[in-house]
This record gives C-alpha cells, sequence and structure tokens, in this order.
C-alpha cells in the first residue's frame, strides 16, 4: 500500500499540487488521470522520491518515506519498478544487459541465475528472442515491454507507471495496459498508472484518481465514472460529442 | 549570485560523485569502458596533431633562429621544451576538452532528458558515482599516457621534418632533445594533465548532468562544458605553473 498524505507542491509560488491525499491499494491498479499539465506527473515523480514535495507526507506500507535517511529511501527504492514515459532504457546496454542491470547491482546471484531470471522476465513480457538487440533497435511498444522487465526483475513491491502506453497505438497501448494489471495481480504489486488515455481508465482502473489543477477533484472506480455528475471529470473523459452522447443516453 | 550557485552546485556533485561506489565489480567494469571510450578512441587525434605541430614548431623555431652564432641544435632542444612544458599537456587538454568534454556533456545530457539518470535513482543507485566517477578516473589514468605519447610522436614529428624537409641535420636535433635535459619537466606535465584530465570530465559531466529541456539545452550544455573547461584549464596552467616552476 501507498498513502500520500496532504501533498504540496508549486512552482514559482504557483501551486501545482495543493493538499492532494490518496490511498494506493495492494494488489490493485490505481489510476492517476487528469489533464496534461494537472499536476499528475508532479504527483507521482514525487511517490517515487525524484521530486521533494513542499509539504505532506507519503508512506510505503508503515514506512514514512520523507522520515527515512538516505540508505532507508534507497531500500525502499530497491523495491520498486519504474516505468516511464519514454521508457528509459540504457542505449548503451542490450536488451538483455538492461534487464540484468538491477540483478548486477543488487544481487549476489550467480551469472546464471541472473540470466535465468531476465530471460523469465522477457518472456513474460513476451519480448523473448530479443536479448542480444539495442533499444534503438525496438519498436516503442517493445521498448515498453522491455523497461517492464527491467522494473520487475527484482520482485518490486511497488510498480509506478508514468503514461505506459503514450506515443503507441490503441491496441498495443491496451497489450501494455492488460500486461501491467496481469502483473500487478500475478505479484500482488501496489501498481500506480499515471494516464490521460481513457481506454487505460475503462480498462484496467480498479480505482481511479482525477486530478483537477493541482487538486484531488474526485475517487472512484471506473466503473463509478460512468455515474458520476461531476462536471470537470465530465468533461475530461467524454471530451468528444459522441462520447457525451453515448453518456446521456 | 548564479557563478557562486554553480560553484555550490558543482561541489555538491563531486561530493556524491566521490562517495562509496555500489559495487567494485561494476566500478571497475565501468572504468575499462570510460578508458576506451575517452582514452583509447582520442590516440588517433592525439597522435596526429602532435606529429604536425611537432614538425610545425621544429621549422618555425628554425626559422627564427637562423644564425650562423646559434648551434644548430637549439632547434632540437627548444623543439623539446616546447612540447614537454607547454603544447603536449595544457594545448593537449585543450584538444581533448573539445572532443571528450563536448561527448561527456552529450552523453549524460541525453541520459538526463530521457529519464534514464532518473531510471538510475529510482533503482535506489547514486546516478553521479555511477555515471561520472568512472569518467573522472579513466581520465586521470589514461590522460597522462596520453601526453606521453604526444611528446614521443611530437619529437618524432621534428625528426621527420629535419630528415625530409632538411630543416637541420638530423643529428644536430637528436643532439639538441638530449642536451640539458631535466626529468622534472616530464613530471610537471604529468602533473598538469592530472589536473586538467579532472578539470575536464568533472566540469563537463556537471554541464551534462544537470541539463533541463531538450535536445537544444542538450547541444547548449556541450558548448558551455567546452568553453567553461577550457577557461578552467588556462587559469589552472598559470596557477599550477606559477606554484610549481616559481
Amino acid at each position: 500500500m501507498i498513502e500520500v498524505k496532504n501533498i504540496f507542491k508549486s512552482y514559482d509560488g504557483e501551486f501545482v499540487l495543493n493538499d492532494v491525499s490518496a490511498r494506493f491499494e495492494q494488489g490493485k491498479c490505481n489510476l492517476i488521470i487528469g489533464r496534461s499539465g494537472s499536476g499528475k506527473t508532479v504527483l507521482l515523480k514525487s511517490i517515487a522520491g525524484l521530486i521533494d514535495a513542499d509539504e505532506g507526507e507519503i508512506w510505503y506500507d508503515d514506512q514514512k518515506f520523507s522520515h527515512l535517511d538516505t540508505i532507508g529511501k534507497q531500500q525502499i527504492r530497491k523495491e520498486m519498478g519504474v516505468l516511464f514515459q519514454g521508457a528509459a532504457l540504457f542505449d548503451s546496454l542490450s536488451v538483455e544487459e538492461n534487464v540484468l542491470f538491477p540483478l548486477d547491482m543488487f544481487t549476489g546471484q550467480s551469472r546464471k541465475e541472473k540470466l535465468d531470471r531476465a530471460n523469465f522476465c522477457l518472456e513474460r513480457v513476451r519480448v523473448e528472442g530479443t536479448n542480444k538487440l539495442y533499444p534503438a533497435e525496438l519498436s516503442g511498444g517493445m521498448k515498453k515491454r522491455v523497461a517492464i522487465a527491467r522494473a520487475i526483475a527484482l520482485n518490486p513491491r511497488y510498480l509506478l507507471c508514468d503514461e505506459p502506453n503514450s506515443g503507441l497505438d490503441p491496441e498495443t497501448g491496451i497489450v501494455i495496459d492488460n500486461l501491467i494489471k496481469e502483473l500487478t495481480e500475478e505479484f500482488q504489486m501496489t501498481t500506480i498508472v499515471n494516464s490521460h488515455d481513457m481506454n487505460s481508465v475503462l480498462e484496467i482502473g480498479d480505482k481511479v484518481i482525477f486530478i483537477y489543477q493541482g487538486c484531488l477533484c474526485w475517487e472512484g472506480s471506473r466503473e463509478d465514472i460512468l455515474q458520476t455528475d461531476n462536471d470537470a471529470l465530465n468533461n475530461f473523459v467524454f471530451a468528444t460529442n459522441m462520447a457525451k452522447q453515448i453518456k446521456n443516453s | 549570485m548564479k557563478l557562486l550557485a554553480q560553484i555550490g552546485t558543482y561541489f555538491l556533485l563531486m561530493g556524491r560523485t566521490f562517495s562509496r561506489p555500489e559495487k567494485h565489480s561494476i566500478l571497475y567494469r565501468q572504468i575499462m569502458r570510460e578508458i576506451e571510450k575517452v582514452g583509447i578512441n582520442s590516440f588517433a587525434i592525439v597522435v596526429i596533431i602532435s606529429l604536425f605541430v611537432g614538425a610545425v614548431i621544429t621549422i618555425q623555431v628554425n626559422f627564427n633562429i637562423e644564425n650562423p652564432l646559434l648551434p644548430a641544435y637549439l632547434v632540437g632542444l627548444t623543439v623539446r621544451d616546447s612540447l614537454l612544458l607547454e603544447f603536449s599537456s595544457t594545448m593537449m587538454a585543450l584538444i581533448l576538452a573539445g572532443k571528450v568534454g563536448s561527448s561527456i556533456a552529450s552523453e549524460l545530457g541525453m541520459m538526463r532528458i530521457t529519464e534514464q539518470i532518473d531510471a538510475l535513482e529510482v533503482m535506489g543507485i547514486n546516478s553521479a558515482s555511477y555515471l561520472i566517477l568512472p569518467k573522472i578516473i579513466a581520465a586521470v589514468v589514461f590522460f597522462p599516457i596520453l601526453c606521453l605519447l604526444s611528446i614521443m610522436v611530437g619529437l618524432f614529428g621534428g625528426y621527420l621534418a629535419c630528415v625530409l624537409g632538411n630543416v637541420i641535420p638530423p643529428s644536430e636535433y637528436i643532439e639538441g632533445i638530449q642536451y640539458a635535459f631535466y626529468p622534472y619537466y616530464i613530471s610537471y606535465a604529468l602533473t598538469k594533465t592530472v589536473f586538467y584530465a579532472l578539470i575536464i570530465t568533472s566540469v563537463s559531466s556537471y554541464f551534462g548532468y544537470n541539463v533541463k529541456g531538450g535536445a537544444v539545452e542538450v547541444g547548449q550544455s556541450s558548448t558551455k562544458a567546452v568553453v567553461q573547461s577550457s577557461i578552467i584549464i588556462l587559469l589552472a596552467n598559470l596557477i599550477l605553473t606559477r606554484t610549481i616552476l616559481g
């Protein structure tokens, strides 16, 4: 479980996050949705510890992240897998080396054990056979899958995904979404997905929080979205005329 | 104020860089990779430039001191001291600041904007130590080798100018490069090179590591890295020369 309490963050006196509190459950896909510039990436990066919030608390289960020393934070981060918007694979390393990277850094396993684990992760995300390719030789969807394989290599307890299907066609996007959901349930991770893709919301959103102008504006399940009377959320989710007609019917 | 903030950020980054590495075996592997990138890949440029500069200095010195009262071997002596005292350390460092410095700044800058550095951080890895420390160690170890190579190739370039261009008799040149030789000059050149290696790699890493924005900013950081490294090298040259040679 990850919990954020009363998070504030401002840049040049302007609030990007304004008193945001939310709880993200284990074994579920928790989605943060909102317009571009609404503050969802800042929230996700604050949770990952890449941005320091001005005020507020972030809890990883029973550990308060901001109260941990450097070593404590590093321990939490070793239990965290992050999927970045652009995949963030290391260009100079092959696919196999990318997945082996966290294993090399943090485990004392033998070479064979690490290779077995890397191959298992690559098979799990269905990109087996690409071991010797470099990131530049992969398609966008394959890069995301390899990045997921790297993120799960150490069996993380927490998985954070920043717009996992941005730049992908809708079909590939759904495949990535479903992969995240499968892995979340299989490994009982606490998964937070940052998205503004409605397909993702309706496909995998066990819990959805809607950030609007830096504030938590709404929270519920994907089924609740269809019945909500929250104007800001309805304008965001049902942005097209066709979608509005479907909602009203 | 901006300059003070930059200096502060630079030293904070160096503090993180020189902290204990995650795994010594991985640090060793990274150092070997960096030696290839910043050292071995610079062999060709060092050899080519030193060869031609050695030859040109020989021709110019001979042209300037052509006098029946001055012995011809002075050409060899002047070429040797020019290479030892200034060219193979300082001038070569300025050239390497252009080649290696821009490469380091753009590599780290690209890693920053494509979130690869963030990826290291969220894994709990000290990205500064992982990425920058091997570059600094590789340069500090390998630049002195490049300096020695430059001295030898530069002297050989002068010899070739004598043989092929009939500047002075080669035997006089050989006598000149052996005349009044102080081995201390080599220590002086190598000491300066070690400082320059530290300056080039750390300053370039600072500019690359702290890039914000996109491809344009990466290009700008690369330019800043070369300009600032060059200025600091010239300043360090003055201070080190004054300190060491008094």
